[in-house]
């Protein structure tokens, strides 16, 4: 923190940060993200069904601030992606998630989402964090509602801890020059199987 | 034609030549008037726009790669696999049982149906007849699934041609019937009810009593959409007519389900095929004469008030007795017999850790599911894994038919012609 | 058993192969050469009529030595009969079968789909290529038994080909004669499309058979 002025010292105020009135800045803008999020749903499966259902009467995510879903990622602020991610898909969230203007966020809803889940297999990413980078968990096959609640809540604790002096919450994450968002030692520890899936790849 | 506006007397002119048809105002020097369609071809190229994978409209992540004539489709090409999770390869690695959470995740939207198909299609191969009481379950089981796949196709082809309320009314109503299938299998979605031979469980004290309560309440919510939907101008305006088939092409696209019967061809696993002694049951098979959207509309929305029908005789026949089959092979002993008693425990080791073989052979077992005829072709060696396991999968087969229905309609029609087909993007890509 | 196996017989002789029954099911092997003869004699034939048809797939089998067969599942609506006849196609020889779309419309999309998990060409489809895995996917046919559940490259080997893999990308001609976008592709998928070649997938590197 410190790395560069915070905003209020553009305005020509000589104050060592952090102080009240930055404090109160960081309150006041992370207040307005975090309580009016606009998701760009990236549905895709069974997730994306118990997300519509979150969005629904019943448990209403409009108190949260998020029934304007954005489906053009240019004015979202928070990807949420519900459901598993197959490769053939891969490049299709990771050219959403580039376009998504700072700052955003991202939710992986699902165990599929998460780690790739009872898909460990040639055609599964195995967790979307190998392809963009997640702040927020949710995992549930598929979580109930409440749960996913429970992970925009996880966010919204996220968001209000966060401050505008610290460039580096902020910073562009894009592809290398391998076309990779990882180093692929990197991507191949996270995608390792576990639990199960060591023990049930033998067909006969 | 006849009366005679304010505008046109003032201007002198009708706005219609002597053919009856518009007439252009020229701008710029122009000394002849021209009718709208012997004006010079402004010479446009067609557009080729991509829709999806990630589209509101598109149910799923379907991509359709449109060329467009100004507003009109001319091709439309559809690329499916986005979501494509090797379920068939998965299948070859698991044991039969194991295999019926991974059928939860192909049709999300109506997961028992697609878990009953399965056992079903895993007991002809095997030769195993389930009890009464199964039986009966299982038929609850795969109209209440119908019902809530109904609803979603309701509410989300509403969601498309404008109307958002009906989404919210008929979601409240799924949230019914979700409670009612946690009830009994402890999962809102994914609810892997069925096991070879029998059920997971048997259903909760109170849950025939829950289910008549929701009978008697989701007629008046059907009411209620019916009200707002059926004879609205806008939405007839926007279905009718639109995306036609005749029978003998549904029949040659091999259409099944909605999709089918909307085009005048009576063909229903239920009643041409019968299995769960639906042959038993009395029930209506809704079937449309014009093969458009508003027809597939009124085939589906029929269909619910159907189920509905056969819900309430099957929790009047619903018998008592055991929900599993009485055979150690194929269905876990009770956890009391399994810990006192040596044999049982022997069977509950070989079971769990070897799973249950088939015998050599191979079966295909087609039910009506709500998108069509869902049908799962198991092959085996003998062994407690499938050789294969194919799923037919009616919404893969149904959204081939999207170019056909397509072409020559407006691109809004092209979204009103995607939800009718009522694709779940799980199954067709598996 | 169907009555229709024995028709078969009767009709075609030498070219039906073997007639079987499981769980309740009859199966009629035939001979590849002559299947699209014999699917439209089925569909055509007036006791026959079967005029629906319901999936196109194939089974590979765990014994490496057996066939690779080709099943086709018909329904007739009108007599309520369905019937399962299967291709075999051995596997020392390239497999290609010829296809049934000039009888039944529904077949198009149930072929690509045999064709993109097994490998199977058929002969005269109209647009044969992947439909489930994307167009330049090299690690091989999915669902054949010699396919590692998950696959054959490391995983990020795979991310990587799949993240550069372009989403925008148009493969049929249809599409491409519409978006000019032939120029994009690589070289050797053009000269593959302009020689009318269908279905011929690049060798994984590793250059192992599929």
């Amino acid at each position: 923190m410190g790395v560069t002025p915070h905003p209020t010292a553009a305005a020509g105020l000589e104050l060592a940060s952090p102080n009240w009135l930055t404090t109160k800045l960081d309150w006041l803008v992370n207040w307005a993200r975090s309580n009016s999020m606009w998701p760009m749903p990236f549905g895709t499966a069974c997730c994306a069904i118990e997300f519509m259902a979150t969005a629904a009467a019943r448990y209403d995510i409009a108190r949260f601030g998020m029934e304007r879903m954005s489906f053009s990622p240019r004015q979202a602020d928070v990807l949420l992606c519900a459901g598993r991610l197959p490769f053939k898909l891969a490049p299709v969230i990771r050219r959403i998630y580039d376009q998504m203007p700072q700052p955003k966020w991202v939710i992986s809803m699902g165990a599929c989402a998460s780690s790739g889940g009872i898909f460990d297999n040639y055609a599964m990413v195995q967790g979307i964090d190998t392809v963009v980078p997640v702040d927020v968990y949710v995992p549930g096959c598929p979580p109930r509602p409440e749960g996913l609640l429970y992970g925009i809540l996880l966010l919204q604790k996220k968001i209000r801890g966060e401050t505008l002096a610290d460039p580096a919450i902020r910073v562009e994450r894009s592809l290398d020059e391998r076309g990779l968002p990882l180093a692929p030692e990197r991507i191949d520890e996270l995608s390792e199987p576990f639990g199960n899936s060591l023990h049930q790849t033998r067909s006969a | 034609m006849t009366e005679k506006r304010t505008v046109e007397v003032a201007l002198g002119t009708s706005g219609m030549d002597e053919r009856g048809r518009p007439v252009t105002v020229p701008l710029g020097v122009q000394t002849t008037e021209l009718a709208v369609d012997e004006a010079p071809d402004l010479g446009g190229e067609h557009m080729l726009i991509n829709i999806g994978p990630q589209h509101p409209a598109t149910h799923g992540v379907l991509r359709l790669v449109v060329e467009l004539d100004g507003e009109v489709v001319v091709r439309v090409i559809p690329h499916v696999g986005y979501l494509h999770s090797g379920f068939e390869k998965l299948g070859e690695y698991r044991h039969y049982n194991q295999i019926i959470p991974l059928t939860d995740r192909m049709d999300y939207l109506a997961p028992m149906s697609n878990n009953v198909c399965f056992a079903l299609a895993a007991e002809k191969l095997m030769g195993i007849e389930i009890t009464e009481r199964c039986r009966v379950l299982r038929v609850i089981a795969c109209e209440m699934s119908r019902i809530i796949s109904h609803l979603v196709w309701v509410g989300t082809t509403g969601i498309d041609l404008g109307a958002f309320t009906p989404f919210l009314w008929l979601f409240q109503e799924r949230e019914r019937i979700y409670n009612l299938q946690e009830e009994w299998t402890g999962a809102r979605l994914t609810t892997s009810l069925t096991r070879v031979g029998g059920l997971m469980a048997d259903i909760p004290t109170g849950f025939e009593d829950r289910l008549r309560q929701f009978l008697k309440t989701f007629p008046v919510a059907l009411d209620d959409t019916d009200r707002v939907l059926t004879r609205n101008g806008v939405f007839v305006g926007r279905t009718q007519g639109i995306g036609v088939l005749t029978g003998a092409e549904a029949i040659n696209y091999s259409l099944s389900g909605p999709m089918l019967r909307a085009s005048g061809v009576p063909y229903d696993v239920r009643k041409d095929r019968p299995y769960l002694g639906y042959e038993t049951y009395d029930f209506d098979v809704p079937v449309g004469e014009h093969g458009d959207v508003y027809d597939r509309y009124l085939v589906r929305f029929e269909e619910m008030r159907q189920s509905a029908r056969i819900l309430e005789q099957a929790l009047d026949r619903l018998p008592d007795g055991p929900i599993n089959v009485d055979d150690h092979r194929v269905i876990l002993p009770p956890k009391h017999a399994a810990m006192n008693d040596m044999e049982s425990m022997i069977h509950h080791f070989k079971q769990v850790m070897e799973g249950v073989p088939a015998p050599v052979g191979e079966a295909y077992f087609p039910v009506e599911g709500p998108k069509g005829e869902l049908g799962y072709y198991l092959v085996s060696d003998g062994t407690a894994k499938p050789v294969r396991w194919r799923v037919r999968p009616p919404a893969f087969i149904n959204l081939a038919a999207i170019e056909k229905m397509s072409v020559g309609h407006l691109l809004s029609d092209l979204i009103a012609i995607n939800a009718s087909v009522d694709i779940v993007m799980g199954e067709v890509d598996r | 058993m169907n009555p229709s196996a024995d028709a078969l017989q009767r009709q075609f002789g030498a070219a039906i192969r073997r007639v079987t029954e499981s769980c309740g099911d009859t199966i009629v092997t035939i001979d590849p050469a002559r299947n699209v003869e014999i699917l439209g004699w089925l569909k055509d034939a007036p006791g026959q009529a079967y005029d629906y048809l319901v999936d196109v797939t194939a089974v590979e089998y765990r014994d490496a030595e057996l066939p690779l067969e080709v099943v086709y599942e018909l329904f007739s609506l009108s007599r309520k009969a369905p019937l399962r006849l299967k291709v075999p196609l051995l596997k020392d020889r390239p497999l290609e079968l010829d296809s049934v779309v000039p009888l039944w419309a529904g077949a198009n999309w149930l072929e690509r789909e045999v064709f993109d998990m097994f490998g199977v060409t058929f002969r005269g489809h109209p647009d044969l290529r992947r439909i489930l895995m994307w167009e330049t996917y090299a690690e091989g046919y999915p669902l054949r038994k010699d396919f590692p559940l998950r696959g054959r490259f490391s995983r990020s080997e795979q991310v990587r080909q799949a993240l550069n893999a372009n989403p925008e990308a148009h493969y049929s001609m249809d599409e491409l004669h519409i978006a000019e976008a032939y120029h994009e592709l690589p070289g050797d998928m053009r000269e593959r499309l302009a020689r009318g070649e269908r279905g011929r997938i690049p060798e994984p590197e590793s250059g192992r058979d599929d």
